[in-house]
């Protein structure tokens, strides 16, 4: 029928992960943290919009948090990061960000990068228009690490 | 096309319809498509596609000044195209119809062009709350320019214009009145007969966007007494990338040129430019020959199916929907008004918009999650987006139960 049609059955269920659709209803570090570097996103192709919050002290990242709304990806995304990022030098989140991104790009089918946890939101790789709700608390943390106050945008 | 129309006064033949659009052959996820996504743009009959390939394959030359046969030939489709649109509105000359790129380039025109000229320091352009930018922006992109200020008719909490507010808001100030027909988020029906006549009554302009009614309802813009009405060709089984500007003769002959270029000019040398006359005035550079030639056709298609079955159809189909999703826990529907058009936009409790939109569509269902760019509405409501399933004469019953069961599969999924 289509030039779609042969392509490999995506399934629902590699985007909505359990793990997914647990940190959507159970946001972990859902909290502000005051006196500490803040930057905010925003997705305007749907509204997605979150605030990261950032504690550094010599060159760690003591505590991090997020608010905001979002789809369920976004929020479990940002949920996700704040847990993998905490206690890391700045330097390795930001590496951690470079293969996030990697993984969530990559074409579908092929080999993708392993992140422990974070690997559950490899899924979106197969739902290309989702990838942004998936990258935008990440890109939103960088802002929050370079320029602090600033918003980011996914457009 | 006359063949799948049945006779007056009886129902659409929906299926025979459904035949006449090759897209909806497709399946999607290996599903039939179920395509509830015609606010945003409508499908296109065969009898469109048809006819932009003929145009291509055996008229194709630029118009209005070519001596050859096929310039002849499309200047005159064009020209029959334009006195198309005139009965379709039901303008009074053929000349109060400018062809621009879509509802969007028809508003900008009027701003840029009519609001150019009237439009000074304090004066107020009124609107509502439930305006799409495109009708917003390009108005406070001359207010910007000229020191001239918004004035925002709000809406009720179901989504209906506040007629009562409405009226206070006109004053001496008031230079025009920009409202939608049918709001594209909502459904919402505005009352544009009284909204109109209050302005008339104060000597006030209206220009209403019709982009989400044309292809829903009859429009008769004598009736209306409406100065400008705009609508997109492709929200109307058209082409892309054509749209009409609807403006009343003595309104746009006292407009200047929107943008300069061939065919809008009589004469030019260094020293000045003698301008076309209305409408090519408006019209500068080679148009969308194509998209016009299109659009006609499409309005042809639409016309022999009768434009009145097709809203008792769709409000069938609104009425039928309306109540089926309620049936799905947790979900509200945000636009309640009591006149609307086949939209139905919605919330669901834990549920994001966009995630509804994601999984829908792996069931074949394609509808519209976001915030259909109306912001300032969003705001209003008090929500980031909305999903939103839109109607079109070819939809049906079974369609709508596709819906219904692809929300339940969202329940399912965030149980």
């Amino acid at each position: 029928m289509n030039q779609h049609g042969a392509q490999e059955e995506v399934r629902l269920d590699d985007l909505y992960q359990e793990v997914i659709l647990d940190h959507n209803r159970r946001p972990r570090n859902f909290r502000t943290i005051d006196g500490g570097r803040q930057a905010e996103g925003f997705n305007p192709l749907c509204g997605d919009r979150l605030t990261v919050y950032l504690r550094v002290q010599d060159g760690v990242i003591a505590d991090v948090s997020f608010q905001g709304s979002g789809c369920a990806i976004s929020k479990a995304s940002a949920s996700m990061m704040t847990e993998s990022i905490k206690g890391k030098t700045i330097a390795e989140a930001e590496a951690l960000f470079g293969r996030f991104q990697r993984m969530i790009t990559a074409p579908p089918g092929g080999p993708s990068e392993q992140l422990g946890k974070l690997t559950a939101l490899s899924g979106v790789r197969q739902f290309p228009i989702r990838v942004k709700c998936a990258s935008l608390p990440w890109h939103t943390l960088k802002a929050a690490i370079e320029n602090p106050d600033e918003t980011v945008s996914t457009e | 096309m006359s063949s799948v129309a049945p006779a007056p006064g009886t129902s659409l033949d929906v299926n025979a319809i459904r035949a006449d659009f090759p897209i909806l052959q497709r399946r999607v996820h290996g599903r039939p498509l179920v395509y509830l996504d015609n606010a945003a743009t409508t499908q296109k009959p065969r009898a469109v596609i048809d006819r932009l390939v003929r145009y291509y394959e055996e008229e194709n030359a630029n118009i209005h000044r070519g001596v050859h046969t096929l310039s002849v030939e499309a200047t005159d489709a064009y020209d029959a195209a334009r006195d198309r649109v005139r009965r379709f509105l039901n303008a009074a000359d053929a000349r109060e119809i400018v062809f621009v790129r879509g509802a969007t380039e028809a508003i900008n025109l009027v701003a840029r062009s009519f609001g150019g000229s009237q439009i000074g320091p304090g004066d107020e352009i009124v609107l509502s709350e439930m305006e799409h930018h495109s009708n917003i922006v390009p108005w406070q992109m001359i207010c910007e320019e000229k020191g001239a200020a918004l004035r925002v008719v709000p809406i009720t909490d179901s989504g209906e214009f506040r007629l009562d507010v409405y009226e206070q808001l006109l004053n001496a100030r008031t230079r025009i009145v920009a409202v939608t027909h049918v709001s594209n988020a909502l459904g919402s029906v505005t009352p544009v007969g009284e909204i109109v006549r209050l302005a008339r009554d104060r000597g006030i302009p209206v220009l209403i966007d019709g982009a989400q009614a044309v292809a829903h309802m009859r429009v008769d813009v004598q009736a209306l007494g409406c100065d400008f009405y705009v609508f997109s060709g492709h929200k109307v089984f058209g082409p892309t990338g054509i749209g009409v500007l609807y403006g009343r003769l003595p309104l746009l002959e006292a407009m200047r040129p929107y943008q300069g270029g061939g065919d809008m000019i009589r004469s030019v040398t260094f020293d000045r430019t003698l301008y076309n006359e209305v409408p090519y005035r408006f019209e500068a550079g080679t148009q969308h020959i194509a998209g016009v030639v299109g659009l006609a056709t499409a309005i042809d298609y639409l016309a022999d199916l009768g434009l009145d079955r097709v809203a008792a159809h769709e409000h069938e189909l609104l009425a039928y929907g309306t109540e089926a999703l309620t049936t799905i826990p947790g979900l509200r529907l945000t636009g309640t008004a009591a006149q609307k058009a086949g939209i139905l936009s919605f919330v669901m409790d834990d549920v994001h918009p966009h995630d509804i939109g994601t999984i829908l569509d792996r069931e074949g269902v394609a509808i519209r999650a976001g915030h259909h760019c109306c912001q300032p509405l969003m705001a209003r409501l008090g929500v980031p987006a909305t999903a939103r399933a839109s109607f079109a004469l070819y939809n049906t019953h079974v369609e709508i139960d596709a819906l219904v069961g692809a929300l339940r599969k969202v329940r399912e999924v965030f149980a």
